[in-house]
């Protein structure tokens, strides 16, 4: 991936992020949202995760991101003046916001590597990275375990909304 | 390098103009098709300006010429953002939806080969999905936007009949990439290319007859059109989410449903009927089952592929127009049960016999 074409997306991406967190009226921030996913499926586009980028925008930006707006619309709500947070939130909050940035600078120099040529970048990708087959081979393969747990963690999830949405009705 | 943009241009522009000249003619194929269909003259006369001398070109350029001189009304107390914003997110996902669906084979100049596809995707059948399933942002939006309780009325059903419709049209889609193998919209075509027993075409409806049925059903849903077009019944809802729309905002709708016809018609003819696929016609020309061999010249191969999908496309929108004009509109629960009790579970039924007769054929 060139870089310029990484700044112009990563800007993009940054500017809809912030979008999410800074927008007052929830259906504008809803929407930042879905743009910020969108963008995320051109990085990955861009880094030859075709399939994963294709997922991304079927499964987030075109399913659940929908569900999201339409339970904004339906509870109608309005665009909330800025809250200003209580002082232990905004502490909490800073903290936590640097961790975050303390793990990404180290995971991207760790080994040597620098923030600019991070290690294992510019290595040649395997033959077959990110291809159908390929994610489909890992996927049944080494990490069959873990695709079989979350399919029936999302069943139990399907039956317990359910089970919660009948009891309300009688 | 240099070439190689050139070369991506053009073929966006082909399957642009091809998308957007679509729509225009589509209008003009609705009015006199539905004048057919109820012993009417049609369409057949537009007076532009004072000059009605071009007979048909006047009749084609009336309409789009109409919207975009009317004023354009936004009412008030809306969020005029997004109330702009709703026709063209509507629009523009249909319209990218077509780069993937190749109109033709490879054409070879100068040692170059260039695949008739304006993004050759190895998901393309993904990226097409992913693209209809963006266009339920406008019909949400608009509904929303219009601050009108008509509108948010045909907006949720717009939203809930497209998403309802969107399984079943992804299950027939499985089906289809289970039996080809591959999720490239290319390879199916040229998987299509095989002949059965060495005279029969092995196009997809061979092999996926109720996946092609319930892709049409939910293909016509998605694009809202009568029997399905609850979200803009106008006996209830005046016009549903783009009531409150006017001038070229709401030509953009009304550009979005033919387009969509388009995209389904498009996807119909890749994925079951064989796509850019002329019976007997290999890339050096025919060889018809007798063993006779007519060759050709490149050029005439492509050409000849192209023209057969034009005229699949074309066959497939004028299906849907025609069953358009043959329908009444279902009721609302009478749309959910079809989408899901009905296509739903023949979906996945078809989906487990398919991988079944694929698994014991390899085995």
């Amino acid at each position: 991936m060139s870089p310029a074409l990484f700044l112009v997306l990563a800007a993009c991406l940054i500017v809809g992020a912030l979008g999410v967190v800074l927008l007052s009226s929830p259906v504008r921030s809803a929407l930042s949202l879905v743009v910020t996913l969108f963008f995320m499926a051109v990085v990955f586009l861009l880094l030859d995760a075709q399939l994963v980028a294709a997922l991304q925008v079927v499964v987030y930006a075109g399913a659940i991101m929908v569900l999201f707006l339409f339970v904004i619309m339906l509870l109608n709500l309005q665009a909330d003046p800025p809250a200003m947070a209580r002082l232990g939130v905004r502490v909490t909050a800073a903290f936590g916001a640097s961790l975050f940035l303390l793990a990404v600078v180290r995971f991207l120099t760790r080994g040597g590597g620098t923030m600019t040529d991070p290690r294992g970048m510019a290595t040649p990708l395997p033959e077959g990275f990110g291809s159908t087959q390929g994610l489909a081979e890992l996927l049944f393969t080494r990490f069959l375990f873990a695709f079989e747990i979350t399919s029936i963690l999302l069943v139990v999830a399907i039956i317990g909304a359910v089970v919660l949405a009948k009891k309300k009705l009688t | 390098m240099w070439i190689d943009v050139l070369i991506a241009v053009i073929k966006s522009l082909l399957v642009i103009v091809l998308a957007l000249n679509l729509a225009g003619l589509l209008g003009w194929v609705e009015r006199k098709g539905s004048a057919l269909i109820q012993d009417r003259i049609g369409a057949n006369r537009a007076n532009i300006f004072g000059f009605a001398g071009a007979g048909l070109v006047n009749t084609l350029m009336a309409d789009p010429l109409k919207f975009i001189a009317k004023e354009d009304v936004i009412p008030a107390g809306v969020d005029r953002v997004l109330h702009t914003l709703a026709p063209c997110v509507t629009l523009f996902p249909a319209l990218v939806a077509f780069a993937a669906i190749p109109f033709g084979d490879v054409l070879e100049v100068g040692g170059r080969v260039i695949t008739l596809q304006a993004v050759p995707l190895s998901v393309g059948i993904l990226y097409v999905l992913a693209m209809l399933s963006l266009g339920v942002y406008g019909v949400v939006l608009a509904g929303w936007a219009s601050n009108n309780r008509f509108s948010l009325l045909g907006g949720i059903r717009g939203s809930a009949q497209m998403i309802s419709y969107e399984l079943a049209m992804g299950l027939a889609l499985v089906a289809a990439v289970v039996s080809y193998g591959t999720l490239d919209l290319q390879e199916m075509v040229r998987a299509q290319g095989r002949l059965l027993g060495g005279w029969l075409p092995a196009w997809g409806i061979l092999y996926q007859p109720v996946g092609f049925l319930i892709f049409l059903w939910a293909g016509m849903a998605e694009s809202k059109r009568v029997p399905f077009d609850l979200p803009e019944g106008e006996s209830e809802l005046i016009s549903g989410y783009f009531t409150e729309y006017s001038g070229i905002k709401y030509l953009m709708f009304f550009m979005t449903d033919f387009v969509e016809i388009g995209v389904v018609a498009g996807l119909i003819t890749t994925l079951f009927f064989g796509g850019w696929q002329v019976p007997y016609l290999m890339r050096d020309g025919f060889h018809f089952p007798g063993g006779t061999m007519v060759a050709l010249p490149q050029l005439v191969v492509v050409l000849l592929q192209m023209a057969s999908y034009t005229v699949k496309l074309a066959l497939f929108c004028w299906l849907q127009v025609l069953i358009r004009w043959s329908m009444p509109r279902y009721r609302y629960d009478q749309v959910m049960r079809l989408g899901w009790k009905g296509l739903l579970p023949i979906g996945l039924l078809n989906v487990l016999v398919t991988g079944a007769v694929v698994l014991a054929l390899q085995g």
